[in-house]
């Protein structure tokens, strides 16, 4: 008996019974599909993660105060806060070759106002590098100009949402507007490009880092952003980071530097081993249809006892009949999961379109994963039907009861 | 062509043991006609399913074209069963799904016969066997006689040197009997041999050499004079 003809004969004997073939199919599809949806969703948010980090910029690394492991140094003892960052520390990082270019960062939150309306804003000190090292894009105007950081100018650049909150649809750059106490004229407006690491950018207004430090009376800064030269020298240009704050700060190490990649990699580590729980949890659903089949395939052996007594009557041997039943078995579950991959495609379609943001595509290992556990669920449930129809006696299978 | 010697089949019914077949010798020549009547509990259905290979007997030994096939695996023997032998059942169990050619094709399917050959050897028997018009309809659609008449050439399509017929006619009424008992009778003619258990002793009676069995035992072994 070759292939197509056990194929065809336990097709036919899937048709011929059509409410449990279709029942044992749905089983199989909806095991098939919670791992497609499910992985999916597991692998759409790893995406995103990993979107909204590279939106950042590449190569990038980020300086902030403090250590992140503690350590037995007396200055903890001593109740010693850990020395903050300044703009000088931030300017002298640009004499490692590691390192391209680097923005120093202050925050603060303050009240804008032009002469009809105020909000109260996140504001952000920085310098004209920010725009590169954020990939950030303008709307209209000019960013941060270039030259001398420690120069505190009077301008500023709106977030798009900020602009349209303050100025309607009259024109902005140009005009004066009041932060705080300090008056600064509006030089430019980002392009409108939403949330990137936390910081809803529509939302900000920038201003040159040594204004922001003086608005807010401080001489710190809130983080150092470096972009290493490529993806080689990230590396490099965090130990130089390391030395050169270490030196400048007495010898302490009491900064933290962490690359892009770091932060990346444990989110993704993460995020795969909840695709992977979410996975094994939806695996337990095929496992379920597996057990059905094999409870529905020996119902069908006890049904179809005569006509197992008549195959062997006519000559089919033992293995044989295992085969068929094996056939009927693979055909199932091929069926179960041709329909699952289905309807998991189209699940994560819907999924993806009511939550645009994340791009729901189902890993292929889910899929070629799914597809093969339906397989092999189907057939290794299908052995013990299949071993008890080859052994049954055909004499007494082929007693009319 | 058939040899039975010191044949015993016991079945252990309960803590009782039942002799179904006691101390059977046997031989039957290729192409003979052969009956076998008896009571019901007789033994006469065990005999034919032991000649068939579906069952094995407890002593004794069975060779069929002068070959030992008594100790025969279960794939041996379903290879001989497949090869040498044609059931024809009272129930004629047909696959209830499949359309008379695929009943009838079944054997061959087994077998590993080309497709090409499977739809020239069945397009023959169904012509042969008046089926014609017939092959597409499934179990259900037919008449009696015609699920017999399936069910007959299903048992011929490997060209089995061996018919064992059980009862044949016993579902069937008188002249759809006569009918089926023909077409078997016509087989017998051209050098199949054919063994026919049944109770009705017209029937019975038509074959050139009848058994009596009872209780396990054949008691009566008469050759048609001709």
């Amino acid at each position: 008996m070759n292939t197509a003809d056990v194929l065809r004969f336990a097709s036919f004997s899937l048709a011929g019974a059509r409410t449990r073939t279709l029942l044992m199919v749905a089983a199989m599809a909806i095991g098939v599909a919670s791992v497609v949806v499910l992985t999916s969703l597991g692998e759409g948010a790893r995406r995103y993660v990993a979107g909204q980090f590279s939106s950042l910029g590449t190569h990038l690394l980020i300086v902030f105060p403090g250590r992140s492991e503690t350590t037995g140094n007396p200055g903890m003892l001593l109740g010693e806060t850990p020395r903050d960052l300044t703009l000088d520390d931030a300017l002298t990082l640009t004499r490692s070759r590691a390192i391209r270019r680097i923005a120093p960062l202050t925050v603060g939150a303050a009240l804008v106002s032009t002469h009809k309306r105020s909000r109260e804003t996140p504001v952000l000190g920085s310098t004209a590098e920010m725009l590169e090292i954020r990939k950030m894009s303008m709307g209209q105007g000019q960013f941060l100009p270039g030259g001398d950081p420690r120069q505190a100018l009077p301008v500023c650049v709106l977030g798009d949402k900020v602009r349209r909150e303050l100025f309607g649809n009259q024109p902005a750059v140009g005009e004066w507007l009041r932060i705080g106490d300090r008056r600064f004229r509006v030089i430019g407006v980002l392009a409108a490009q939403g949330q990137s690491m936390g910081f809803d950018t529509d939302e900000l207004v920038i201003v040159p880092v040594a204004s922001a430090q003086m608005l807010f009376n401080t001489s710190s800064l809130f983080r150092i952003l470096i972009e290493a030269r490529g993806r080689e020298s990230i590396e490099h240009a965090k130990q130089d980071a390391l030395d050169i704050l270490a030196q400048r700060h007495d010898g302490e190490k009491d900064v933290t530097v962490v690359t892009q990649d770091a932060i990346l990699a444990t989110f993704d580590r993460i995020l795969r081993a909840l695709t992977l729980a979410v996975a094994g949890i939806a695996a337990i659903s095929l496992s379920v249809a597996g057990i059905l089949i094999m409870n529905v395939m020996l119902i069908a052996v006890s049904q179809r006892r005569q006509e197992i007594g008549l195959l062997k009557a006519i000559g089919a041997a033992p293995a044989q009949i295992r085969m068929l039943f094996f056939a009927e078995a693979a055909v199932l579950s091929f069926a179960g999961a041709l329909a699952g991959l289905v309807l998991g495609f189209s699940g994560s379609f819907v999924i993806g379109r009511i939550y645009p943001v994340l791009p729901s595509v189902p890993p292929w290992w889910a899929v070629a994963a799914a597809f093969g556990t339906a397989l092999v669920t189907g057939i290794l449930f299908s052995v013990a039907p299949a071993r008890r129809a080859s052994r049954l006696d055909p004499i007494e299978s082929l007693a009319r009861h | 062509m058939i040899r039975l010697d010191g044949i015993q089949r016991v079945f252990q019914v309960g803590d009782q043991a039942v002799h179904a077949l006691r101390d059977i010798d046997l031989s039957i020549g290729a192409g003979e006609y052969l009956s076998i009547m008896g009571p019901s509990g007789s033994g006469k259905s065990t005999l034919l399913n032991l000649i068939g290979l579906l069952d094995r007997p407890s002593a004794g030994i069975y060779r069929l074209d002068g070959g030992d096939v008594t100790g025969l695996s279960d794939e041996e023997q379903a290879r001989v069963r497949r090869d040498k032998i044609g059931f024809v059942f009272q129930f004629f169990h047909l696959i209830p799904r499949l359309s008379a050619a695929a009943n009838i094709e079944l054997p061959l399917l087994l077998a590993g016969v080309p497709a090409e050959q499977r739809k020239t050897r069945v397009a023959q028997l169904i012509r042969d066997f008046g089926l014609a018009g017939r092959e597409t309809h499934r179990p259900d659609q037919l008449s009696g006689g015609q699920r017999q008449r399936v069910a007959i050439a299903r048992a011929t399509v490997m060209e089995p040197a061996v018919i064992l017929a059980d009862e044949p006619t016993g579902n069937l009424d008188r002249a759809t009997g006569q009918e089926v008992m023909n077409i078997l009778e016509g087989l017998a003619a051209s050098g199949v041999t054919l063994l026919l258990v049944t109770h009705d002793p017209e029937i019975g009676n038509r074959a050139s050499r009848k058994l009596r069995m009872v209780d396990g035992r054949i008691v009566a072994d008469e050759r048609a004079s001709s």
